[in-house]
């Protein structure tokens, strides 16, 4: 069994990444030109990594199985980014996001990497600044900020509800100006299928031309994945259809460790499912939780009407609402961390207080908001005495311009208005903190393979804050890897281009040509969806918001039987040399499908509650904490970090032990 | 609800192509329109028959990937959504429903509804970014103020999605209003107005280069932008491209 050595830098925490930085080995500008790097994936971590690494000399290969690297899933994030700026004089500081970060992911990450991150937060403000992000400003000019949950500051910049979008075109702005220099070779409507792992160090990739169907080999002297995450094994999350793991399970298979897969982020504030065609699930900006407030009935009775479609929700008057968050944890309120908002309205929809008709929503009302910010505007505009239609008049176009996007996307899809009716949401998949574990430098267990943003596992412990991942995301590709990569590459300056005819990449490549031929000469009568569909469902019921020893075990042998029929029993409809999307899913469902059991092992594994890991066994029994998460220290304050041996129910276990010098474990609560 | 889809089947770039009739019933008006065709895939499947390809990713509007012409409309009824935020709830029992891809020689098709954009890229690649490379120690985000109007303005035009409707929609096949709205983002900050002329005019060369048309002001592409972009971007684009034109060196 290796050892596992994060090689965090000695010295004092807030001088480890500075010193760090000054005593890795770099390599000199005329050797980075006979250097290749290839990027798989042009998200807020791929691209930002594509670009600054081209900008540095390097010669980069980047990858993305969408059209375009400008659509990338970060694009869909909504609410911000979070940066220790203090330009509110609230009492932010660079220590108070790294202590905000470690709590909110309780106790689970690593302090040197958190550090780290919130350091560089403040340049990934003032970098897309320069390149022409446009973040929401106030009448004098300079930039706003909002609050997210799990924190007491404003430290969330913004761009509306866009965030994502806006920072992600920034990125992919500066890896086009390189793309048109020529300094990166951008491959899209390629799907990385295997990495090729040369004399034990990662030496190019194996990729799927999808609009030819031709497999390909690419090689370069450092591979970095950043593929995202992988929420998708839950077959309905909020992630974009396409967002899959194959990228990182691959990885995973030729010998990158996977760190804490059971650790999985439902967001609270999701749009409910609405019936079995559903192919994905939309998030409702945690921003939100700013001036929306959470309720559902205090009765039963009122409830039932509800569902039943006898009263509204605004028939329920003000005493007879359970406002159950500002009630459970008076100190956060609305703004509790997403884990404990989920857990919540499970809770109250578990026993029977849901408000739609399959009694798994609750009520996000901004009605107090509106006529909050109507009053204020009333007073800006000098209107003397106004009318409750005014204020409300005014209030909406306030509620409209901080979130008028969403409320549309609201109305879009349940197809009634917010501004009216307050809005229902229910939790649902958004994020996986869990992912390739890699050391201080991004690297992985494999030499030469980095990981970066959701892919790897290091920066959110348990549980991610929002406003969180677009700032990892960053500041992996941005700020972290363009230092550490020197440090592994300096001894590539004299190997010369990466051989593809080498038999590493025959062989690799065999094997993903082999697999195609299985998908689409078996001759099966079920399409890929129709696994999926099942695999997440097991997922859900089994390792979602709540997990129990008996229900985990189960769904070790659920997915091993779904597995093994999916191989016997799926039907791939085309040719492997044509655009087959049917095929794409096929692979992807493949690597879901293994995973997945993996995450249960994890899950069954860690005999304790902690973040998005909720395990009913360890739960407060009494006490003022009762029901809240009970972690155990002594036990599990480790990073689990698995192998692969070979079989999907035989991963090895390693453990990272993390080590809290500067934050004093406690009881993370937020009443 | 039953519908009778009449949808563009064209196996690569260079077979000609043509409508299939495809009955679907059951069908929900909660589910969205790419929900639908998700159902009608799986049918496909299951029968043995090539499903229809088409390009779709976040189904939520933001991506940009979804691209379909519906009863002649780029993105379908409705006004500033993408098809994958259309609902079935627009349409009634019965209808009929003609779906195709973009349709633009700038744009050729992949296979039945999915199109190659990568036009747009190239065009991007020509100019459309500040010339600003990665830095920790750059000048601090409060340092230049930016009036708010603005920030929002700039903001309104980095809405865009890159999705192509603009194109898709205009009778002459022109881009102006996806170039139209990187220069405008990218000419109201301080940070881009360096290079705002040689940005201008890169652009719009390699948007001719492609092959896109040329703009008429029919107007049909703003009415069309899912993200609700405005005309006043391609006024400010003519603008900025007669302003670096006349004092081109």
């Amino acid at each position: 069994m290796s050892t596992l050595d994060s090689k965090i830098p000695p010295g004092p925490i807030d001088k480890k990444w500075t010193d760090h930085k000054g005593h890795i080995r770099i390599v000199a500008p005329a050797n980075k030109r006979r250097i290749d790097i290839i990027v798989v994936g042009t998200g807020l971590a791929g691209g930002a990594a594509a670009a600054s690494l081209a900008e540095m000399g390097y010669n980069v290969k980047a990858f993305c199985f969408q059209d375009s690297a400008r659509r990338a899933h970060s694009i869909a994030a909504q609410g911000g980014i979070n940066a220790a700026k203090n330009y509110q004089n609230d009492g932010d500081s660079t220590y108070r996001l790294f202590y905000d970060t470690v709590k909110g992911g309780d106790y689970r990450a690593r302090e040197a990497n958190v550090y780290r991150l919130a350091e560089v937060s403040a340049n990934i403000i003032d970098q897309c600044v320069a390149q022409g992000v446009p973040f929401a400003r106030d009448y004098g000019g300079l930039l706003d900020n909002r609050s997210f949950g799990g924190v007491q500051v404003s430290r969330t910049f913004y761009a509306r509800g866009q965030t994502g979008q806006q920072l992600l075109l920034g990125a992919y702005s500066a890896l086009m100006r390189q793309v048109g220099k020529g300094a990166v070779e951008m491959f899209d409507r390629h799907e990385m299928l295997d990495v090729v792992i040369v004399d034990g160090k990662a030496r190019g990739i194996i990729a799927r031309n999808l609009i030819t169907g031709e497999i390909e080999r690419h090689g370069a002297h450092a591979v970095l994945l950043c593929t995202g995450g992988y929420g998708n094994v839950f077959f309905l999350s909020t992630n974009a259809m396409g967002s899959n793991v194959t990228a990182a399970w691959k990885a995973h298979k030729r010998g990158a460790y996977f760190g804490n897969p059971c650790y999985t982020q439902i967001h609270p504030t999701c749009i409910p499912v609405s019936g079995t065609h559903q192919s994905k699930l939309t998030l409702m900006s945690e921003s939100l939780r700013n001036d929306g407030r959470i309720w559902v009935p205090k009765s039963l009775e009122d409830a039932q009407a509800i569902r039943d479609g006898k009263k509204k929700g605004s028939d329920i008057a003000e005493g007879d609402r359970d406002y159950y968050l500002e009630r459970r944890y008076p100190a956060f309120g609305n703004l509790v961390p997403r884990d404990v908002a989920s857990r919540a309205a499970k809770e109250r929809c578990d026993a029977g207080f849901g408000v739609n008709k399959t009694g798994e929503a609750v009520y996000l009302d901004f009605s107090a908001a509106i006529e909050r910010y109507g009053k204020l505007e009333a007073n800006v505009k000098k209107i003397e005495n106004a009318s409750k239609e005014k204020i409300i008049e005014l209030g909406r176009a306030v509620v409209s311009e901080k979130y008028g996007n969403l409320f549309d996307m609201y109305e879009n899809i349940v197809g009634e208005n917010p501004y009216d009716h307050a809005m229902k949401i229910y939790p649902a998949v958004h994020y996986t903190m869990g992912g390739l574990w890699v050391d201080y430098n991004l690297q992985t267990t494999v030499p030469g393979l980095f990981a970066l943003g959701e892919c790897n596992f290091s920066d959110h412990g348990a549980n991610r804050l929002g406003a969180s991942a677009l700032m990892q995301g960053l500041a992996d590709g941005y700020f972290v890897i363009p230092y550490t990569v020197g440090d592994y590459l300096a001894d590539d300056i004299r190997t010369g281009p990466i051989d593809t005819k080498r038999p590493e990449f025959d062989a690799a490549e065999k094997e993903q040509k082999d697999r195609i031929n299985h998908f689409l000469n078996n001759k099966g009568t079920k399409p890929v969806d129709d696994f999926h569909r099942r695999l997440g469902k097991v997922m859900w019921d089994k390792c979602g918001m709540a997990r129990n020893e008996q229900g985990l075990k189960e769904a070790i042998q659920e997915i091993r039987q779904i597995r093994e029929e999916f191989y016997r029993d799926v039907r791939v409809p085309g040719k492997a040399n044509e655009f087959n999307q049917e095929l794409e899913k096929a692979g992807r469902v493949a690597d879901f499908l293994e995973l997945g059991e993996l995450m249960c092992i994890d899950a069954l594994n860690r005999n304790e509650s902690c973040g998005g890991h909720f395990r009913e066994e360890f739960a407060e029994t009494d006490g003022p904490q009762q029901g809240e998460a009970k972690r155990d220290d002594a036990n599990y304050a480790y990073v689990a970090a698995w192998e692969w041996t070979g079989d999907a129910g035989k991963a090895q276990l390693h453990k990272e032990a993390l080590e809290f010098n500067e934050v004093k474990l406690t009881q993370r609560s937020y009443k | 609800m039953k519908l009778n889809l009449k949808i563009w089947r064209q196996k690569g770039p260079n077979d000609k192509g043509k409508i299939v009739d495809y009955p679907v019933s059951d069908v929900s008006e909660d589910m969205s329109f790419l929900e639908m065709l998700d159902v009608l895939n799986d049918d496909l499947v299951r029968k043995g028959e090539d499903p229809i390809a088409f390009d779709h990713d976040c189904r939520e509007g933001i991506c940009g990937s979804c691209s379909l012409f519906i009863n002649g409309e780029a993105h379908g009824p409705g006004k500033g959504i993408t098809t994958c935020q259309l609902h079935m709830r627009r349409f009634k029992d019965g209808d009929t429903i003609h779906v195709e891809p973009w349709r633009s020689a700038a744009f050729p098709v992949i296979r039945d509804l999915a199109v190659s954009r990568a036009a747009f890229d190239r065009i991007q690649a020509a100019g459309g970014f500040v010339s600003v490379n990665t830095s920790g120690n750059l000048v601090d985000g409060n340092a230049v103020p930016i009036p708010k109007d603005d920030a929002d303005k700039a903001f309104d035009a980095a809405t865009c999605i890159g999705c192509g409707a603009c194109v898709a929609t205009c009778p002459n096949g022109s881009a102006m209003l996806f170039t139209a709205a990187k220069v405008s983002q990218l000419s109201l900050f301080p940070q881009g107005k360096p290079e705002r002329k040689r940005r201008a005019l890169a652009m719009v060369e390699q948007m001719d280069k492609e092959g896109f048309g040329n703009c008429s002001n029919t107007g049909a592409c703003e009415i069309e932008c899912p993200k609700n972009i405005s005309l006043e971007h391609i006024a400010r684009l003519n603008r900025e491209y007669l302003a670096a034109t006349v004092t081109k060196e």
